[in-house]
């Protein structure tokens, strides 16, 4: 199964390298560098030049969504399992997702610095919602025959959370969480135009500006290759830890 | 002994149970038939208190019940196993949050899986099981605990004919080896008769009529004229519904 994966993405890249190559073709202009060209640059340039711009920004994604995601599922958690607080904080949240907070980055970036802890926050306060609302509502859709079958057995409510809430709702939030990476990634890259010398949002931008197309395009590869290694970490955790998930789906067995 | 007295339940304003009464002495077992709907899993529900009455009281061995009882097991009706555990620690949950140490823990889940012959099944999940399998590890579950009172909600209405008989035979040994009073809800006549030394006929809440059985215990029971008139007999009393 694993080994099949891999050759789907093998197969993928070709799909879209022939696809380039033949736009490449069409546009005849050096705005679309051949693919074959930017692919030896990409590998001339990966170690000194992409690797610190791709190290800076792994560093603000991954902080910023292992922060979104202990905020997200805590709030999530304390929504979905109490009706009172539901009732107060889930119109405050509908009021505050749809905002596009990508316009308070100058705001943000006066009040915490042009720093690091700017575009993190950004990107935090961006994602937090999916990953609350996700929880939310994975929380109340845990079948209540489980919960009488854990108090039957004489779990507590602490152990609850533990053993069954936890990894009943995992797998949703394992997929808010890929959802949560693809925004992350762009609105860094946004965010990363502004005040920073580092990060492959800023090395994309530059290479534009000088009208480097080679190395615009490298850098392109370089984020298309720092997203498929995230999501396939989020799928090693998910074989991991989602195991009956999984049996689920090759048996073909409905549970219960 | 089990004493329930006077036992009204709503949910909202819509009376499910209403007026309830009955007792089972230790080591006996009751048997509960009605049609679909007629309020049984909420019974359960409050016999186990997974639900507080509105009105009435449970007393076990003379004392009221008004928490979750450690030696009451239940199995509910679709098992309540979690998908995203293994057998093994399915059964082993009851344990491990009760802080058992875990060699003790691995003997004790060994030696019921073994009991109830689902050994070789200890590290698949339920999706990956059969019917009866499931069921089995249900009654592990349950039985793991040492209860003296097992609830059961219709507990064998999801398997066939052969292996149902064997889970009725199964839960009578258990019955037998260890003294277990049980409490099994049903829509199927003949389990009702095979298992239940009480037999009580609920509809819309409330028990309509109760019966005692004394041909109760008997391994071959199916197969003797005493069943097939106690079966003809519980048919009447209920006719009107329309059950099996
Ligand atoms: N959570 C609930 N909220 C409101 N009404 C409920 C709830 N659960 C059950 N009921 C109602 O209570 C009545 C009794 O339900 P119950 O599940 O106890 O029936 P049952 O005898 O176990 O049925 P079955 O044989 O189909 O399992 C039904 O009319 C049902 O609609
Ligand atoms: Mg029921």
């Amino acid at each position: 199964m694993i080994k099949g994966k891999k050759l789907n993405i093998i197969k993928g890249a070709l799909f879209i390298t022939i696809i380039w190559y033949f736009i490449h073709l069409l546009i005849s202009s050096n705005i679309i560098p051949d693919p074959f060209t930017v692919f030896l640059n990409f590998f001339e340039i990966l170690i000194p030049v992409l690797l610190p711009h791709l190290a800076m920004s792994l560093y603000r994604i991954l902080t910023a969504v292992v922060l979104a995601l202990i905020i997200g599922v805590s709030l999530g958690l304390l929504i979905g399992r109490n009706e009172r607080v539901d009732q107060y904080i889930s119109p405050i949240i509908y009021l505050l997702y749809p905002i596009p907070k990508i316009a308070f980055l100058p705001i943000i970036m006066l009040l915490l610095g042009l720093g690091n802890r700017s575009k993190i926050v950004l990107i935090i306060i961006i994602v937090v919602f999916q990953i609350i609302v996700t929880t939310r509502d994975s929380v109340k859709n845990v079948d209540p025959e489980y919960f009488y079958s854990a108090q039957s057995i004489g779990i507590s409510s602490l152990q609850t959370y533990q053993h069954i809430i936890i990894p009943a709702i995992l797998p949703q939030i394992l997929t808010a969480l890929r959802i949560t990476v693809g925004t992350s990634i762009a609105v860094l890259f946004y965010a990363e135009n502004f005040a920073t010398q580092y990060g492959i949002g800023y090395y994309i931008m530059n290479s534009w500006i000088m009208v480097n197309y080679v190395d615009m395009f490298s850098g392109i590869l370089a984020v298309s290759f720092l997203g498929l290694l995230i999501f396939k970490s989020i799928d090693i955790i998910e074989i991991r830890f989602c195991l009956w998930i999984n049996v689920k789906n090759t048996k073909g067995v409905n549970n219960q | 002994m089990i004493k329930v007295e006077n036992l009204f339940f709503s949910y909202q304003c819509k009376d499910v149970v209403k007026n309830i009464n009955f007792t089972i002495r230790e080591g006996e077992s009751l048997a509960i038939i009605g049609p679909s709907g007629c309020g049984k899993t909420t019974l359960v529900y409050l016999l186990a208190n997974l639900l507080t009455p509105n009105q009435g009281q449970i007393k076990i061995n003379n004392s009221i019940i008004d928490n979750i009882r450690k030696k009451t097991g239940v199995i509910l009706q679709n098992y309540g196993l979690f998908p995203w555990k293994t057998v093994y620690d399915n059964v082993s949950l009851g344990l491990e949050v009760r802080h058992f140490n875990k060699k003790k823990i691995k003997e004790k889940v060994l030696e019921v899986l073994n009991r109830l012959n689902i050994e070789e099944y200890k590290d698949n999940y339920p999706a990956e099981l059969s019917g009866g399998q499931r069921q089995r590890v249900a009654v592990a579950r349950s039985l793991i605990l040492k209860p003296d009172l097992l609830l059961m909600d219709e507990p064998f209405s999801a398997l066939d004919a052969i292996t149902r008989e064997e889970m009725q035979n199964l839960i009578l040994h258990i019955h037998k080896d260890n003294n277990l009073s049980f409490i099994i809800v049903t829509h199927n006549i003949d389990e009702a008769v095979f298992l239940g030394q009480n037999i009580a006929i609920m509809k819309e809440g409330t028990f309509i009529d109760q019966l005692d059985n004394p041909y109760f215990g008997d391994f071959k029971l199916r197969e003797k004229e005493e069943f097939f008139k106690l079966c003809k007999n519980l048919r009447t009393m209920m006719s009107g519904d329309d059950l099996l």
